[in-house]
C-alpha cells in the first residue's frame, strides 16, 4: 500500500493573467482573465509528466498540501496526491486549478470586472465545461505542456476529463473519469435547480449583485448546500454514522437541532455560506445542467469520442446515487463501441458520491495501478 | 509490465486459436494473462471482464483493459458483433444464465471459445461410483463449496449448441494438459470448443 500520510508540504497557489479574448459556449467573450492554479512535483525535461486535476462543483486549484505549517485543513485531495500517494508527485508535475467562474482567485461573479472596477455579479456569462477545458489547455499552453499525461477529475471533474479527450485528442494521453456521468439525468438537474432556487429567493441575493450591498443569500447557500450534502451520501452511509441519534438522548418536541443528521447538514450549511460565493455555485450547476459531449453528434456519444485518442480509467461507486454505476457504465459502453483502451471499476463503498474524494481500499489500489502504467508510458 | 513467455497450458490453447490481430473478448478474464500474452506474441486487441475489482486492478497492472462487470447480466456494455473471438474459459458450469452467455457471446463476437470441466472424465464417474461427487485437478471443491453448478459432459455442450443452431468448428480435449483424442469423453479432463452461427 502506498503511503497515505506523506505530503507534498507548504503550498503557494499562482495566478496566471490571459488577454487573448476568450469565446464562450453561450456567445459571450471574455475579453481577459486569471485563472488561480497550483503545482506540485516537477516537470520533467521531455514535459511528458503533467497531470492535470480538474476539480468538481465546490472545488479549487488547492488539490494537495498545506499553506502554512499550522494550516488545520490539506487540500481537497491531499490523500491522493502526494510523494509515493497514487497521483505520485515524485514521478507527476501535477496541477491543480480553479475554474472560470470560480470563487477561490480565477476569474468569476466575485471578482472585479477590470471594465468597471466593481465585481462582475450577476454579468459574470454562464460558462460550460467545454469552455473551461479551453481554458485550461491555454494554461497548459502557459506552462509548456504540449500532452497532458492525465486528465482526472471525479464528478463534475469527469466531465471535464472527458471533454478534454474529445476537443483536445493530441494533447491528453490519459483521461480518469470518476464518479461522473456523459450528461446529467432530469433528477439532477431537479436538484440543481432547487438549490438554485434556494438561492435566487433568498432575499439577500438581489439578483446576483448583493456584493455592492453589503449581503449575502447565506439561507439560499446554506440550503443548497444541505440539499447537495444529502446526495453526495448514501442512506446505508447516512445511516451509519448518524442512524437517529439524537443530541440529547431526548425529543424535544419543537423544531431546533434534534437529530445528529440535522447537526451535520446545518454545520456543513454554515460553514459553506461562509466562503462559497453564491453565484458561483449557480454556475457551476449550470455547467453540470449543459454538460452533454453527444449533442453536437445528434445525441450520438459514440461518434463523440470516435476521434478521442486517450486512454480511459472509468470508475463508479455502488452506493453513488447522484452518478451511480449505470451512469459510469454509460460512458464505458459508448468507449468500447468507439474501439478506444479503457478499464472500468466499479468499487464496493458505502461513500456515496462522496466516495471518490475518500480511500476505499480498491479504489486506492485501482488507482495506483493504472497511475502506475501512466508513469510507465510517458517515463515519468 | 512483466514479459510473459510461457502460459498455463489450457490458455496456451485458446491462445492459438485466436487470430493475429484479431480483437477478443475474455469473459471471467481473472488477472488477464490470457489477454495480456495475446498483447504481446498476437497483437491482438481486446478486454477483459471480471466480477472481481481486485481482478481488474491485476489486469490493470499486467497492461490489459479490463471492465468490472457481472456475466450474468449479460453483455449490454459491448455490442453486436464487435470481437472475432470471446473467450469463456472454464466459467460456463459455474453461471446460473447458461445458455444466456452462450448466446450472448455469439452476439457481441464472430467465434465463441468455451472451455470447460469434463463431467464425464473417467476420475469423476469412478468417484461417483464410490459413492461420492468428483474432487479433482480440474473440480478443486467439495459439493458443499463448489460455485459449479451446471455439469456437462462433451455431448451434453454439444447438443446445448445443436439447440441454438451454433456449429462446433473446432473441439479439443486435454488432460495433465495433453491431447486426447481417444474416448475423449472417457479420457478428458477439460474440454476446448471453438463454436459459430457460420
Amino acid at each position: 500500500m502506498s503511503n497515505l500520510s506523506s505530503s507534498v508540504g507548504i503550498v503557494t497557489p499562482q495566478h496566471a493573467d490571459f488577454s487573448t479574448p476568450l469565446p464562450l459556449n453561450s456567445g459571450h467573450v471574455l475579453a481577459s482573465y486569471r485563472l488561480t492554479f497550483e503545482t506540485y512535483g516537477t516537470l520533467n525535461a521531455a514535459r511528458s509528466n503533467g497531470i492535470l486535476i480538474c476539480h468538481a462543483l465546490s472545488g479549487h486549484h488547492h488539490v494537495a498540501g498545506r499553506y502554512s505549517a499550522d494550516d488545520k485543513a490539506a487540500g481537497w485531495w491531499d490523500n491522493m496526491v502526494g510523494p509515493g500517494k497514487p497521483i505520485d508527485t515524485n514521478r507527476f508535475f501535477v496541477v491543480g486549478v480553479n475554474n472560470l467562474g470560480g470563487c477561490h482567485g480565477s476569474s468569476g461573479p466575485s471578482s472585479i470586472d477590470p471594465d468597471c472596477g466593481q465585481p462582475w455579479g450577476s454579468r459574470f456569462p454562464v460558462v460550460t465545461v467545454p469552455d473551461w477545458v479551453t481554458a485550461q489547455a491555454r494554461l497548459a499552453d502557459r506552462l509548456g505542456i504540449d500532452r497532458w499525461a492525465a486528465v482526472i477529475g471525479g464528478s463534475l471533474g469527469g466531465m471535464q476529463a472527458l471533454q478534454w479527450s474529445i476537443d483536445y485528442p493530441d494533447r491528453i494521453a490519459h483521461a480518469l473519469v470518476i464518479a461522473s456521468a456523459p450528461k446529467l439525468s432530469a433528477q439532477n438537474i431537479a436538484f440543481n435547480d432547487v438549490a438554485r432556487q434556494a438561492i435566487i429567493t433568498d432575499p439577500d441575493f438581489l439578483g446576483g449583485d448583493f456584493y455592492a450591498h453589503g449581503t449575502i443569500p447565506r439561507r439560499g447557500l446554506r440550503l443548497a448546500r444541505m440539499l447537495g450534502h444529502i446526495t453526495y451520501l448514501s442512506d446505508d452511509g447516512m445511516g451509519e454514522k448518524f442512524g437517529r441519534m439524537l443530541r440529547s438522548g431526548e425529543y424535544q418536541f419543537g423544531y431546533d437541532v434534534e437529530f445528529e443528521i440535522e447537526s451535520y447538514l446545518r454545520y456543513q450549511g454554515d460553514k459553506f455560506s461562509d466562503y462559497f460565493d453564491a453565484n458561483t455555485y449557480l454556475l457551476m450547476t449550470k455547467a453540470l445542467d449543459y454538460f452533454d459531449p453527444a449533442k453536437d453528434y445528434g445525441g450520438d456519444l459514440v461518434a463523440a469520442l470516435k476521434k478521442a485518442t486517450a486512454s480511459f480509467l472509468v470508475a463508479s461507486f455502488t452506493s453513488d446515487w447522484r452518478f451511480s454505476p449505470e451512469r459510469s457504465r454509460e460512458t464505458v459502453k459508448a468507449l468500447i463501441a468507439a474501439g478506444k483502451r479503457v478499464c472500468y471499476g466499479e468499487i464496493e463503498s458505502v461513500h456515496g458520491h462522496d466516495a471518490f474524494l475518500m480511500t476505499d481500499q480498491p479504489y486506492v489500489d485501482l488507482m495506483q495501478a493504472y497511475l502506475d502504467r501512466v508513469a510507465e508510458e510517458v517515463n515519468a | 509490465m512483466t514479459t510473459l513467455t510461457t502460459l498455463r497450458p489450457d490458455l496456451q490453447l485458446i491462445a492459438d486459436w485466436v487470430a493475429p490481430a484479431s480483437r477478443v473478448l475474455d469473459l471471467g478474464c481473472g488477472e488477464g494473462e490470457l489477454l495480456a500474452w495475446l498483447q504481446q506474441h498476437k497483437q491482438v486487441k481486446g478486454y477483459g471482464v471480471d466480477f472481481d475489482v481486485n481482478n481488474v486492478v491485476r489486469c490493470v497492472k499486467a497492461g490489459v483493459n479490463a471492465i468490472q462487470g457481472d456475466l450474468e447480466a449479460g453483455l449490454a456494455e459491448f455490442e453486436d458483433q464487435r470481437f472475432e473471438h470471446v473467450v469463456l474459459s472454464q466459467t460456463i458450469q459455474a453461471m446460473q444464465h447458461t445458455e444466456e452467455i452462450l448466446l450472448e457471446m455469439l452476439r457481441v463476437g464472430r467465434e465463441a471459445i468455451v472451455t470447460f470441466p469434463n463431467f464425464g472424465y473417467w476420475q469423476n464417474r469412478w468417484q461417483i461410483l464410490q459413492g461420492h461427487m468428483p474432487v479433482s485437478e480440474t473440480i478443486p471443491y467439495q459439493w458443499y463449496n463448489t460455485p459449479n453448478i451446471h455439469w456437462c459432459m462433451l455431448g451434453d455442450f454439444e447438443s446445448l449448441c445443436a439447440k441454438n443452431h451454433i456449429r462446433v468448428l473446432e473441439r479439443v480435449v486435454m488432460d495433465q494438459g495433453k491431447r486426447v483424442s481417444f474416448l475423449p469423453n472417457l479420457r478428458g479432463s477439460l474440454a476446448f470448443y471453438r463454436v459459430g452461427r457460420g
